[in-house]
C-alpha cells in the first residue's frame, strides 16, 4: 500500500471570514504547529497554507494509518476553537483528489478571483516554511515542486490570468492598450465616489507617474490627494491640466456633462495629439459622448466597461476549462509516480531491467563465440544469472527491510534513480527539473 | 543547386508564415519561437543562395527583376529578425512574414537566367546604391505592417469591441513609436540611396538627375516620408494619420520599385518582367 496524501482545510467558499481568522496561522506559530502535527499517529510529512482566503493543512500519512480527524483535532486544540464550531466548514480530500485540489489552489483556479497571481507566492512561502522546519519529505517536496510547474503551465498555456474581471481593473487594462507603459502617465481624478477611488487605486498600483485630484469641495480634494499621494487642484482650474494629464477618471454628481468636446479638442491641439483616455463612471454622465469621436481620444463610460468585463468573464471560463485539463494530466502523472514509489513493483522492475541487460550482453558474446559446445553455453548463461542475482541481492533486501520499517519511499526513490528505472534523468517528469 | 536553394528558402519562409498564422488562432510563444527559427533558417539559406549567385555571375546579384525581388525579400526578412530581437512583438510575425513570402514568390515567377551584365551597370556605386535603397524600402515595409497593426488596434479600442486580436496586439503608443523609429532609420537610408544613385547616374549617364520615371517617383516617395516626419515633429501627426501616410508611402515604394518597371519606360528599365 502506498502512503496517503491528504488535505484538510477551509476557504472563502466554505467558511466565513470570522472563522478563517480564528483558524489562521501566524508565521511565528508555524514551528510549534509542525511539532504538534508530527505527534499525530502515522504522519510523515506536513505543510500549512494560511492566507486571508484559506487555511489548509497538507499531510502525508503512512499507509493505512490515515486519520484526518486527527488533523481537525489538532486545529481545534491549537487554536482553542471547539471542533463543532468549524467542522461543517471543513473539506477533506485524500489521494488523487488531494493532489488535484493542491494543483488547483497553486494554479489559482480555486481562488476568489480566478487567475489572480498572489496565491502562487503565498503557496511558495508555505512550502518554504515547511521545508525550513523539515516538515516536508520526499512526497510533499515533489508535490510542491510539481504544483509550481503546473501553475506555470496553466499560466503560460492558458490566458486565465490575462483578462480583467472587475471594472476598475478593466479600465487599467484598457489604458495599457493605449499607453503601453503607465509609468509615464498622469492621471486626473474628477469628483469622488467609491468606484472612482477604487479605480484610482488600481491605477496607482499599476505604477502611474502622478495623480491629480479635483473636487467641487476643495477640502475633499485635499484629503483624497493625501490618501493617494497626489496633488489637489481647485475645481475651476482642472481644465488647464488637460494639456498634461493622459487619463481622466470622472464621477461627479453633475446633472449635465461637465467636459465638452470643444474643451478636449482644444487641449488635443496643445498636446500635439498625444492620446487621452477618459473613464466616465458617473451616472448621469460627466463627459460629452462626442469626445470619443475626436481622433486619439478614447472615452469609456460605465456601461462600456461593464461590457468589457462580461466578455472577459466568458473568455476566462473557456480558459478555465483548458486549465482543468492540464491539471487532470498532471494529477495522473503524479499518482503514477506515487505508485512507483512502492517497494514490490520496484524490485520487480529492477530485476527485469537487469535481466534485460544480461540477455542483451550474453547474446552479443555468444554470437561471437561460435565454436562453443551447448554445455559451455549453458555454463556461461548460468554464470551471468548468478552474477546478476548476487549483485541485486543487496538492493532487494534493503528495499524489503525498509518496507517493513515503513521508511520505504526514500530508498525506493534512490534505487529508481540509481538504476534509471524511470529512464535517463527521470525523463517522465522532465517538467519538474527546474 | 541555385534552384534547390530557392525552393528551400521559400519553403522555410512559407513554414514561418504558416506558424505565424497558427499563432493568431492559438496564441502560444512556442509557435512564434519556431516561426523565428524557420525565418532565421530561411534567411541563412537565402544568404547562401545570394552568395552562390554572386559567385556564379561575378557581380552583385541585383541586376534583373528576379534578383532584385529576391534581394528585397532578403532585406525584409533581415529587418523582421532585427525588429523582433529588439522589440519582441510576437504578433508582428503574422503581419510581416507574408510580405517576405510574397516577394520571394514574385521573384520565382520571373526569369532567373543569368544574363551578361549590361556594361552600364558595372560600377561600385551600383551595389551601394541598391543596398541602401532596398534596406530603406524594407524598413518601410515593416512600417507598413506596424501601421496596419495600429489601425486594427485603434479600431478595436474605438469600436469598444474586445477580441482575441486586441489582446495579442501591443499598445497604440508602442505601435506609434515603432512607426516613428522605423521611419527615422528608413528615411536617411532612402535619402542616401537617392544620393548615391544620383552620383552613379553622373558616372553612367553623365548627369546627376534626368527626371527618368524611377527618379521622379522615388522623389515623390521621399517627399511623402519627409512630410510625415516633419509634421510629426511640428504639429503632432501621429496615430491614425501617421499610420495612413506610412501605408501610402509604402504603396509609393512599391510603385517606384515594380510599377515603374512595369508601366513606364525609362533609363532604369533593366528590371522588366520577363
Amino acid at each position: 500500500m502506498r502512503d496517503l496524501i491528504t488535505v484538510v482545510g477551509m476557504n472563502h467558499k466554505t467558511a466565513p471570514v470570522e472563522l478563517r481568522e480564528k483558524l489562521s496561522f501566524q508565521e511565528s506559530q508555524l514551528p510549534l504547529s509542525f511539532e504538534k502535527i508530527r505527534e499525530i499517529n502515522g504522519i510523515k510529512e506536513s505543510a500549512i497554507l494560511s492566507t486571508c482566503n484559506r487555511v489548509e493543512v497538507y499531510s502525508v500519512f503512512k499507509a493505512q494509518t490515515s486519520n484526518m480527524e486527527d488533523i481537525c483535532a489538532f486545529l481545534s486544540n491549537f487554536h482553542n476553537v471547539p471542533l463543532e464550531a468549524f467542522k461543517p466548514c471543513i473539506y477533506e480530500f485524500s489521494d488523487d483528489r488531494a493532489v488535484r485540489h493542491i494543483f488547483r489552489v497553486a494554479s489559482s483556479l480555486d481562488s476568489m478571483v480566478v487567475g489572480e497571481p498572489q496565491i502562487l507566492g503565498q503557496f511558495k512561502d508555505a512550502y518554504g516554511f515547511a521545508a525550513q522546519h523539515k516538515a516536508t519529505g520526499i512526497i510533499l517536496n515533489r508535490l510542491f515542486h510539481k504544483a509550481f510547474s503546473v501553475a506555470k503551465r496553466v499560466r503560460t498555456e492558458t490566458r486565465i490570468a490575462n483578462s480583467a474581471v472587475s471594472i476598475s481593473f478593466a479600465a487599467v487594462e484598457l489604458a495599457k492598450k493605449i499607453f503601453d507603459d503607465l509609468s509615464a502617465c498622469r492621471v486626473l481624478l474628477i469628483g469622488a465616489g467609491e468606484m472612482c477611488e477604487l479605480a484610482a487605486k488600481h491605477f496607482i498600483n499599476a505604477g502611474i507617474y502622478e495623480i491629480y485630484v479635483t473636487n467641487r469641495t476643495f477640502s475633499r480634494a485635499i484629503t483624497l490627494a493625501e490618501d493617494f499621494g497626489g496633488e489637489a487642484v481647485p475645481f475651476e482650474d482642472y481644465g488647464h491640466l488637460f494639456e498634461k494629464v493622459d487619463i481622466i477618471l470622472s464621477s461627479t454628481g453633475a446633472p449635465e456633462p461637465i467636459v465638452t468636446a470643444d474643451i478636449v479638442a482644444r487641449a488635443m491641439k496643445r498636446r500635439k495629439n498625444r492620446p487621452m483616455f477618459f473613464i466616465d463612471i458617473a451616472v448621469p454622465r460627466d463627459i460629452d459622448e462626442k469626445v470619443h469621436d475626436l481622433s486619439n481620444v478614447y472615452l469609456y463610460d460605465i456601461d462600456d466597461l461593464k461590457e468589457v468585463v462580461t466578455s472577459n468573464q466568458q473568455e476566462r471560463e473557456k480558459e478555465a476549462k483548458k486549465a482543468e485539463k492540464i491539471i487532470e494530466e498532471e494529477v495522473a502523472h503524479f499518482i503514477q509516480w506515487m505508485d512507483n514509489l512502492e517497494v514490490v513493483p520496484t524490485i520487480r522492475q529492477l530485476r527485469e531491467h537487469a535481466d534485460h541487460i544480461r540477455k542483451a550482453e550474453l547474446q552479443k558474446t555468444l554470437t561471437k563465440m561460435k565454436n562453443l559446445s551447448d554445455k559451455d553455453r549453458q555454463a556461461i548463461e548460468r554464470l551471468t544469472q548468478s552474477i546478476v542475482n548476487k549483485l541485486l541481492h543487496g538492493p532487494s533486501v534493503l528495499l524489503k527491510q525498509t518496507e517493513k520499517n515503513g521508511t520505504g519511499s526514500p530508498a525506493v526513490d534512490l534505487v529508481r534513480k540509481m538504476f534509471q528505472l524511470d529512464g535517463p534523468e527521470g525523463r517522465r517528469d522532465s517538467s519538474s527539473r527546474e | 543547386m541555385y534552384r534547390y536553394l530557392i525552393l528551400l528558402t521559400f519553403t522555410l519562409y512559407f513554414g514561418s508564415m504558416l506558424l505565424a498564422f497558427f499563432y493568431l488562432s492559438r496564441p502560444g510563444e512556442r509557435a512564434i519561437q519556431w516561426a523565428t527559427y524557420l525565418l532565421g533558417a530561411g534567411f541563412l539559406a537565402h544568404t547562401v543562395m545570394l552568395g552562390l549567385r554572386f559567385y556564379q555571375s561575378g557581380h552583385f546579384p541585383i541586376t534583373n527583376l528576379h534578383e532584385s525581388l529576391s534581394f528585397f525579400a532578403w532585406c525584409v526578412a533581415l529587418i523582421i529578425l532585427v525588429v523582433h530581437k529588439r522589440f519582441g512583438i510576437s504578433v508582428m510575425f503574422s503581419f510581416a512574414t507574408p510580405l517576405v513570402v510574397l516577394f520571394l514568390a514574385l521573384s520565382l515567377t520571373t526569369g532567373s537566367r543569368l544574363l551578361p551584365l549590361p556594361p552600364i551597370l558595372k560600377s561600385y556605386w551600383l551595389p551601394i546604391h541598391v543596398i541602401l535603397a532596398f534596406l530603406g524600402d524594407a524598413i518601410f515595409a515593416l512600417t507598413f505592417c506596424v501601421s496596419i497593426m495600429y489601425l486594427i488596434q485603434e479600431r478595436h479600442i474605438k469600436k469598444k469591441k474586445m477580441g482575441k486580436l486586441m489582446r495579442l496586439l501591443p499598445s497604440l503608443s508602442l505601435l506609434d513609436q515603432l512607426n516613428y523609429r522605423l521611419l527615422s532609420i528608413g528615411f536617411p537610408l532612402l535619402t542616401l540611396g537617392i544620393i548615391t544613385g544620383s552620383i552613379w547616374a553622373e558616372y553612367a549617364w553623365g548627369s546627376y538627375w534626368s527626371w527618368d520615371p524611377k527618379e521622379t517617383w522615388s522623389l515623390i516617395t521621399w517627399l511623402v516620408f519627409a512630410a510625415l516626419l516633419h509634421q510629426r515633429l511640428t504639429v503632432g501627426w501621429r496615430g491614425k494619420k501617421a499610420a495612413w501616410v506610412a501605408i501610402v508611402g509604402f504603396g509609393l515604394v512599391l510603385f517606384t520599385f515594380l510599377g515603374v518597371n512595369l508601366l513606364l519606360s525609362g533609363l532604369h528599365s533593366y528590371g522588366r518582367w520577363s
